[in-house]
């Protein structure tokens, strides 16, 4: 999967996601991305460089490594 | 069921608590207060002779022949127009009346051809049945004074006659355009004896004036003047059977009327709850692809998509295609492979495809045609009230006091729903019209919106944050309903979110260029209107942020307690026949049936147990994501059942690329659509005329479909993936289409009282139908939201922020391209482009504003070039003030244009539902076509090509 999609993709969940807080942002996020993404989506964008990560996005990441 | 017309009580049936007791010709009857006598006496069995008296319409009066006799009354009135009193005394049949009703007959015929033995209405007529009852014997005016006959038939509309000689000038066919269809296009041009029926102007024909096509006249029709073509060229039919119409999400009930395996015609069924008998263009009249030429009749494969097709047997199909699948499962693993399942087959069509992809490819790769157009809906609503689907039935838009219409064209995409929202809107009903172009609703005969807010596309959320902040900062929130049915602590976040001076109307009028006064105009009449119901469509769901717009909807329902109860709600206006019911099945990569999530441990153990599988746990990809896994080379195999992905997904470039990256595309089709260009299978589809199963429309309402005739290519769709499944290893079983509905009843709560034999005797239901709704939900959310274990939960307010589109104008793509459809031609046009319908829309049309067209030197009829970021195309232009400055707007029909090279893959932040809506683009003149659309008519034709079979 190409990891500059899926890092815009991302990005854009946790803007829309913004609104609720920094906190609450950050696990809809990565909630969204357990509850909507294939395990190859998951595993790339955990693979892939997250400097172009958005800090919310970013954080949501990391949590899926849990 | 045998050939008789439908039922006709001669006025429509009155709704009172009153009721009437009256006698006639001796027979006590009892209706409610407001009947008429005419309705009265056929509903006790009589048979009261008329002309010019049809129930879908008002009556008229006119014919003088329903006169009754009623005793202590004078005269004799007429019995359509006179209502049942208590204790009245009628008769319908004495010498007086008798000789009265001759003598009006025998004008009548005077002025009627004597041809009914080759008359296409013969024994099929009102008037002849008519005569035959009055007793008609002798005409003594004789026929050879001044008459109509001879006048020259109108033939200009593909699919029906007009023919004056014929004529009895009853009227029915003007009213029924004005009451039951709403466009006024006919009149009666002339007076007394001089009086025609005429289609708009004088010198219009049918096809030149304002009529739509959508049969009301031909249905109400007592003679042969306005006579479908193929009853004449066929003849009287002689059985007919009820089944559901495969256009749109409106669901309309039909009576197909047949002659053996012949399809005569389709005849809105007057007992249908989702069209109440009405009808449009395309599924009165447009089913002629089912016999077309081009439909593909037998299996074929190709190893590779450079070569010509070769036709083979099923058993070689299916062999070959279950032999590639699995080769691809055993060496890349179940990841591999997808489905997407059809949007235009039945709810168990679209069960067994994602059956096959969870428990036989053994991944949860499936989607659906709802992925690009009402995913955001699935999201949004789940998210807010607790389930995927609309609130209402369409009967409750008759008690809407406020419609509020976005991002929705009723009048071209669900005509027969738009006519009776336009009917509501005639009896005073007021409309808001929120949508970047000047829809038809805006302003049609005898229906004018008291708000269009021409927003500039992309910025929903910002227009329904500002009605949300008019609502709350002016006091109009119903804080009773919603301390009473919401989580008042996320209402109170919410409502300090659009509280704040920066979404007030005045400040995001700069966004949205909606004048604020007018919004503000628009968000008071909602909130203080009485019953404000709320419909929309695709210029909701088809963008970056659809997801929040279907939310901030329901906010808003929310906020002015306009939930639960008739007259109110949210209803989304599904576009395909049954994406409601594909979504229901469990179409979504991370969904089973009933919605609920493929991680849920005791669902999917439901389901493994039943199926007697291990299931993947994980959610699957997405359309969009299959294509990408694809490029990438994770992705390698793909069944698609009814879709043309190719045509009707954003970024084609990326959608070709993606289908030629994988290993074997299998394509289950009517034609060889757009998508086969790319496949490997064609495996040849069946018609809904040709198989038995359910469809579920825009209100959740589940409507049989009954087969015909038989498949023209042998097989029903669900025996082809039986068959599939079946060759590749799968015990399944099934022997008619209601067993795969108990398995879907036993394995979804929603669905746990359907069943065929219910269905086949209560005509339809809506879902959820179960123990907690034995009876089906017409409206939901009544007590609760059903959010939560108990069902009856509290209504969730989402904070929407706006967030603006990536996509973005600039110099070099100054203008905004919005997309949707128009009333002949449905979706990517695979069937409405085989048939008459071709007639009003041939080719897409590039609508643009006066201004930009100047600008630009062009003039209606020109051809342009529509260029984006991601490709360009060519079409003609259509200079119109519909769309605003800065806007431009097309369908995407017709193949030939490939509206979807230009649109790109920007989406929907929550579903990747792709942004339709919004692409940002430069128009300019052009001398023909692009290099894109010769290079892909050539390879079209070449990949269309089947190689010739052995000589025999």
């Amino acid at each position: 999967m190409d990891p500059a999609r899926l890092i815009y993709m991302a990005n854009q969940i946790a803007r829309n996601l913004a609104a609720q807080g920094e906190a609450a942002a950050i696990a809809a996020t990565a909630q969204h991305l357990r509850d909507f993404w294939d395990p190859r989506m998951k595993a790339a964008i955990l693979a892939a460089d997250h400097g172009a990560l958005e800090p919310i996005a970013r954080a949501a990441v990391e949590l899926l490594r849990n | 069921m045998g050939y008789e017309r439908q039922a006709d009580f001669g006025t429509p049936a009155v709704q009172s608590d009153e009721a009437v007791t009256l006698r006639i010709d001796g027979r006590d009857v009892t209706v409610p207060a407001g009947t008429s006598v005419m309705r009265a006496a056929a509903e006790c069995g009589g048979a009261i002779p008329s002309l010019c008296a049809t129930d879908s319409v008002k009556a008229f009066g006119s014919c003088r022949m329903c006169l009754v006799e009623i005793e202590g009354r004078r005269g004799t009135p007429a019995s359509c127009t006179t209502p049942v009193e208590p204790g009245m005394v009628v008769q319908t049949q004495t010498p007086l009346l008798q000789k009265l009703r001759k003598g009006v007959m025998e004008l009548y015929i005077s002025d009627h051809p004597l041809d009914c033995l080759t008359c296409s209405a013969n024994n099929d007529c009102e008037l002849q049945d008519t005569a035959a009852e009055v007793g008609l014997r002798d005409v003594r005016y004789g026929y050879a004074g001044e008459s109509h006959l001879g006048l020259p038939t109108d033939s200009s509309n593909p699919y029906f006659d007009f023919d004056p000689s014929k004529c009895i000038a009853c009227s029915r066919c003007v009213r029924a355009c004005d009451e039951v269809q709403g466009t006024f296009a006919l009149t009666i041009e002339g007076r007394g004896f001089d009086s025609k029926i005429s289609a708009g102007q004088s010198g219009d024909d049918f096809l030149s004036s304002e009529c739509v096509s959508c049969g009301a006249c031909v249905q109400a029709c007592p003679t042969a003047t306005l006579q479908e073509k193929a009853v004449a060229e066929i003849g009287k039919p002689e059985r007919a059977v009820i089944t559901t119409c495969a256009y749109c999400g409106v669901g309309c009930t039909f009576r197909a009327e047949m002659r053996g395996e012949q399809l005569v015609r389709m005849v809105p069924w007057k007992d249908g709850k989702a069209n109440r008998g009405h009808s449009c263009v395309k599924g009165r009249f447009a089913w002629g692809y089912a016999h077309h030429q081009d439909r593909i009749l037998d299996p074929m494969i190709r190893e590779s998509t450079d070569e010509p097709w070769r036709v083979v047997s099923w058993d070689e199909a299916l062999a070959y295609t279950a032999a590639r699948l699995s080769a691809i499962k055993d060496e890349y693993g179940a990841r591999a492979l997808g489905g997407i399942t059809s949007s235009r087959c039945t709810n168990e069509e679209t069960f067994l495809v994602q059956k096959l992809v969870r428990a036989g490819f053994g991944s949860n790769n499936v989607d659906t045609c709802a992925r690009v157009c009402h995913s955001p809906t699935g999201y949004g609503l789940k998210t807010t009230f607790g389930t995927s689907a609309g609130t209402q039935d369409f009967d409750s838009v008759m008690a809407a006091d406020v419609i509020l219409v976005i991002g929705a064209n009723p009048t071209d995409a669900h005509p027969v729903f738009a006519s009776r929202m336009k009917r509501r809107l005639r009896q005073g009903a007021k409309l808001i019209v929120i949508d970047p172009r000047r829809i038809d609703l805006v302003r049609s005969p005898h229906v004018q919106a008291a708000h269009h807010l021409p927003l500039q596309p992309g910025t929903n959320v910002a227009v329904l944050t500002a009605m949300a902040h008019v609502i709350v900062s002016e006091g109009l929130a119903n804080e009773e309903f919603i301390r009473a049915r919401c989580d008042w602590d996320e209402y109170q976040d919410w409502a300090r979110f659009v509280s704040d001076a920066r979404h007030s109307p005045e400040v995001l009028e700069a966004v949205t260029r909606v004048p604020a006064a007018e919004l503000r105009g628009a968000a008071r009449l909602y909130a203080t209107g009485g019953n404000g119901a709320i419909y929309y469509g695709l210029g909701v769901t088809e963008h970056s942020q659809g997801s929040s717009t279907v939310m901030a909807i329901a906010n808003l329902a929310m906020a002015t307690g306009n939930i639960g109860r008739p007259g109110v709600g949210v209803n989304p206006l599904r576009g395909q026949n049954n994406v409601q019911g594909a979504c229901d099945m469990g179409s979504f990569p991370h969904e089973l049936s009933g919605y609920r999530h493929i991680s849920d441990t005791a669902a999917r153990s439901l389901f493994e147990q039943d199926w007697g599988v291990t299931l993947d746990a994980e959610p699957g990809l997405r359309i969009p994501n299959m294509l990408d896994a694809a490029l990438d080379g994770s992705f390698r195999a793909i069944y698609i059942q009814g879709e043309d992905i190719l045509q009707s997904d954003p970024n084609t470039h990326h959608v070709a690329a993606g289908l030629k990256a994988m290993d074997v595309v299998i394509v289950h089709d009517l034609f060889l659509n757009e998508t086969a260009n790319y496949a490997h299978v064609f495996l040849p589809g069946s018609t809904f005329l040709e198989k038995n199963g359910t469809f579920t429309n825009a209100e959740r309402r589940i409507q049989l479909v009954r087969k015909v005739m038989e498949p023209a290519n042998g097989l029903e769709d669900w025996q082809v993936t039986q068959e599939l499944a079946r060759a590749m290893g799968l015990d399944w079983n099934y022997s008619h289409p209601s067993e795969i509905m108990d398995e879907i009843a036993r394995l979804t709560p929603t669905f746990a009282g359907v069943s065929f034999e219910r269905l086949d005797r209560e005509g339809s239901l809506q879902w959820p139908v179960n123990d907690k709704a034995p009876n089906g939900s017409p409206i939901m959310h009544v007590d609760g939201f059903v959010r939560g274990p108990d069902g009856k939960g509290k209504g969730k307010f989402v904070v929407t922020d706006y967030v603006p589109t990536d996509e973005r104008t600039g110099p070099r793509f100054p203008l905004l391209l919005t997309t949707g459809r128009i009333l002949s031609q449905y979706n990517v046009g695979a069937q409405t482009r085989r048939t008459g319908n071709t007639v009003w829309h041939d080719e897409d049309l590039l609508e643009i504003h006066p201004t930009d067209a100047e600008n630009r030197g062009l003039k209606t009829g020109d051809w342009v070039r529509l260029a984006s970021r991601t490709g360009e195309t060519t079409l003609r232009a259509e200079v119109t003030e519909r769309v605003a400055p800065g806007v431009v707007y097309t369908t995407f029909h017709h193949p030939a244009t490939q509206a979807n090279v230009v649109t790109t893959e920007f989406s929907d932040w929550a579903t990747n539902c792709p942004e339709y809506k919004v692409t940002a683009v430069q128009v300019a003149p052009s001398n023909g076509p692009t290099e894109w659309q010769e290079s892909y008519a050539s390879w079209s034709e070449k990949s269309r090509r089947i190689a010739p079979g052995p000589a025999e």
